[in-house]
């Protein structure tokens, strides 16, 4: 019998249709929509400015401290003022050797992008799961879209999200007192969305690849959970590698979210840019996206049907 | 070219390396015709779809749709076929159009053909006023329709439909039976479907399969299956007694006596006849008969009469589905 309908020659399509239906219930969700500009505000509020360790640092902290560790006589005004700048110079310091930026916010600021990239792409197993339960792969899956496209159009809902907060947080991060670096370009902004497109498509799909067998909500919550925070603070997001034990640093040595976030100060606010080290850090990212996304659709073939 | 537009062969589905689900099953389905599974929850109807769809790898056995093997040539079987699974599949934050759209898209159809087929089939179905609310705001009977519109929207020249007025109201119900119809005139499909209401089988089939553990019970045309009981049922309330049902079957005409349920189920031949004469035969020895029911067979009894129980009992879990369902969708928003 030859009465088919030839209609699925491209093997890509349904992927921006099943792509957009994702995106439409964040975009077109006013409530949603908003708080998920509002979220990364509120973190940046609470991981930036109250948890702020280059206070810990500051010339007033330091002084009370010293004070307490050497008896130093009473000083004059003359030598309190003297002592005042040293402390403030050793300030930068300590704040450039460990940090590389004088600014601890704008340190945080960048290691925030990441933090959105995991917890936006984390929900992706969810939203299988969802389509599982209420019917809807069954639907998808028996149509002739191609199951890797299924899978791949949760992936890419994500990574779009992800990178529109990413934008949302560069903004917020600059009223709020982002301190660009010195040979900062703003060319290198599309280098910050180049490498949050790959560690998106690595993490959403390493997500998806986890749960894609479940039938139960609670699961990929589970994985959300156990995966997520380990992640985010086994890496240099809000703390540089230099000063972790030495068996921290071996971890946060093979997280990807390590190399993205690393990548993303470079560019953005660093004052001297290894560009080596950031071809390095996409290079790194880039393979990981790669043998995920191949692992998730490998796995989308074998499970999607049973 | 063959006939049969459905063909399955020895189509077995185990799950877990236990549970026989779907048990050797052969079936023809032919062009033109509603063929409808019938049988309680769990019987395996849900299965055969799945595997027939492409969405379930059958453990042994195959099966052909339109010629193309459900398992080789599973790509040619999806463009072919429409499918209203039993859920309300359709998402819940798009709009009735939005969802036949996506649906097209999933097909890979053209965006300004699709167009024109949604808001066609939107009339259809007689949806055309709603075509821009969400889909969060439909009935129980919309979603239907926006359903079988969504199973439409490539053609298919076989159509399978999962329970297609489950958890419906009667009014519904029927309003459903009706687009069916209608559809199948409009556009000469084959429709597989599944139900475990009699009178949905009885009203919409062409020929029936009563399907039980598993296994195909009986095929026919609902008229044959009926008249195959040879008879009326009798049914009668009345003080259990030993000797009862030896009085009524050496009434003439009497075929059969069953007990059920602390009644007396009687299969005869001309009921209407039949019946005094039982009432007299038990009267004269001092049994009086205090409920009399008198049926032409029904789906029901045919059921009955197959795999030893009443489809009533399968009405329960069904509810119990439903509800289920209803508590997802609530959870959804």
């Amino acid at each position: 019998m030859s009465e088919t309908n030839d209609n699925s020659k491209n093997k890509l399509h349904g992927l921006w249709a099943l792509t957009n239906r994702e995106l439409k219930k964040w975009y077109k969700a006013p409530v949603i929509f908003t708080l998920s500009i509002i979220q990364p505000i509120i973190w940046m509020g609470l991981l930036g400015k109250a948890m702020n360790l280059g206070a810990i640092f500051s010339s007033g902290s330091m002084e009370q401290l010293m004070s307490k560790i050497v008896l130093i006589p009473p000083l004059t005004l003359m030598q309190s003022q003297q002592l005042g700048v040293f402390f403030q110079g050793l300030q930068t310091s300590i704040m450039q050797n460990t940090f590389h930026t004088s600014d601890y916010f704008s340190f945080m600021a960048v290691g925030m992008i990441a933090f959105t990239a995991l917890f936006t792409t984390a929900f992706s197993g969810m939203s299988v799961v969802w389509d599982r339960r209420l019917g809807f792969l069954n639907k998808a899956l028996s149509t002739p879209v191609s199951r890797a496209v299924i899978v791949f159009s949760k992936v890419l809902s994500a990574t779009l999200r992800s990178m529109f907060q990413a934008g949302i947080i560069i903004l917020i991060a600059i009223a709020f007192g982002l301190q660009f670096g010195a040979s900062f370009n703003p060319v290198f902004i599309l280098g910050l969305f180049g490498i949050l497109f790959l560690i998106c498509v690595g993490l959403s799909s390493m997500f998806i690849a986890i749960t894609i067998r479940s039938t139960r909500i609670e699961t990929p919550m589970a994985v959300m959970n156990l995966i997520t925070l380990p992640l985010m603070f086994a890496s240099n997001a809000f703390f540089p590698t230099s000063i972790m034990p030495s068996w921290l640093q071996a971890v946060a040595s093979v997280n990807p979210m390590t190399y993205t976030t690393d990548a993303v100060r470079q560019l953005l606010i660093y004052n001297t840019i290894d560009f080596g080290q950031v071809g390095l850090d996409f290079l790194y990212v880039g393979i990981f996206a790669i043998v995920v996304a191949t692992i998730g659709i490998a796995l989308s073939w074998r499970y999607l049907s049973r | 070219m063959s006939e049969n537009i459905i063909k399955a062969e020895g189509l077995t589905k185990v799950f877990n390396h236990q549970l026989v689900a779907v048990d050797h099953v052969n079936f023809e389905i032919k062009r033109g015709e509603i063929y409808g599974f019938l049988g309680p929850n769990g019987a395996g109807k849900t299965t055969t779809i799945n595997m027939l769809i492409t969405i379930l790898k059958p453990t042994e056995g195959r099966a052909t749709v339109l010629g193309f093997d459900i398992q080789k040539q599973n790509n040619d079987v999806r463009n072919v076929i429409g499918v209203v699974p039993q859920e309300y599949t359709a998402d819940e934050d798009l709009t009735g159009l939005e969802n036949i759209l996506l649906c097209a898209d999933m097909y890979g159809i053209p965006r300004k053909v699709a167009n024109e087929r949604a808001l066609d089939l939107l009339k259809l179905v007689e949806l055309t006023d709603f075509k821009d609310k969400r889909v969060q705001t439909f009935s129980g009977g919309m979603r239907r329709r926006l359903e079988l519109a969504c199973g439409l929207v490539n053609r298919p020249k076989v159509l399978f439909l999962d329970e297609p007025t489950l958890g419906l109201d009667v009014q519904t119900r029927t309003a459903t039976w009706n687009y069916i119809r209608k559809l199948k005139k409009e556009y000469g499909m084959t429709l597989f479907m599944t139900t475990h209401y009699l009178e949905e089988a009885d009203s919409l089939c062409d020929r029936v399969a009563i399907i039980d553990h598993g296994k195909i019970v009986v095929v026919g045309t609902p008229e044959d299956l009926k008249h195959s009981l040879g008879g009326d049922i009798i049914t009668i309330g009345i003080k259990e007694d030993a000797e009862v049902s030896e009085l009524i079957s050496k009434v003439e005409n009497v075929k059969e006596v069953k007990k059920e349920n602390g009644s007396y189920r009687i299969k005869a031949e001309n009921g209407e006849v039949t019946a005094p004469f039982i009432i007299e035969a038990l009267r004269r020895k001092g049994y009086t008969v205090a409920k009399l029911m008198l049926t032409e067979p029904t789906l029901n009894e045919v059921y009955l009469e197959y795999t030893g129980k009443s489809l009533r009992d399968a009405e329960e879990s069904r509810e119990a589905f439903a509800a289920q369902r209803m508590m997802m969708r609530r959870a959804r928003q």
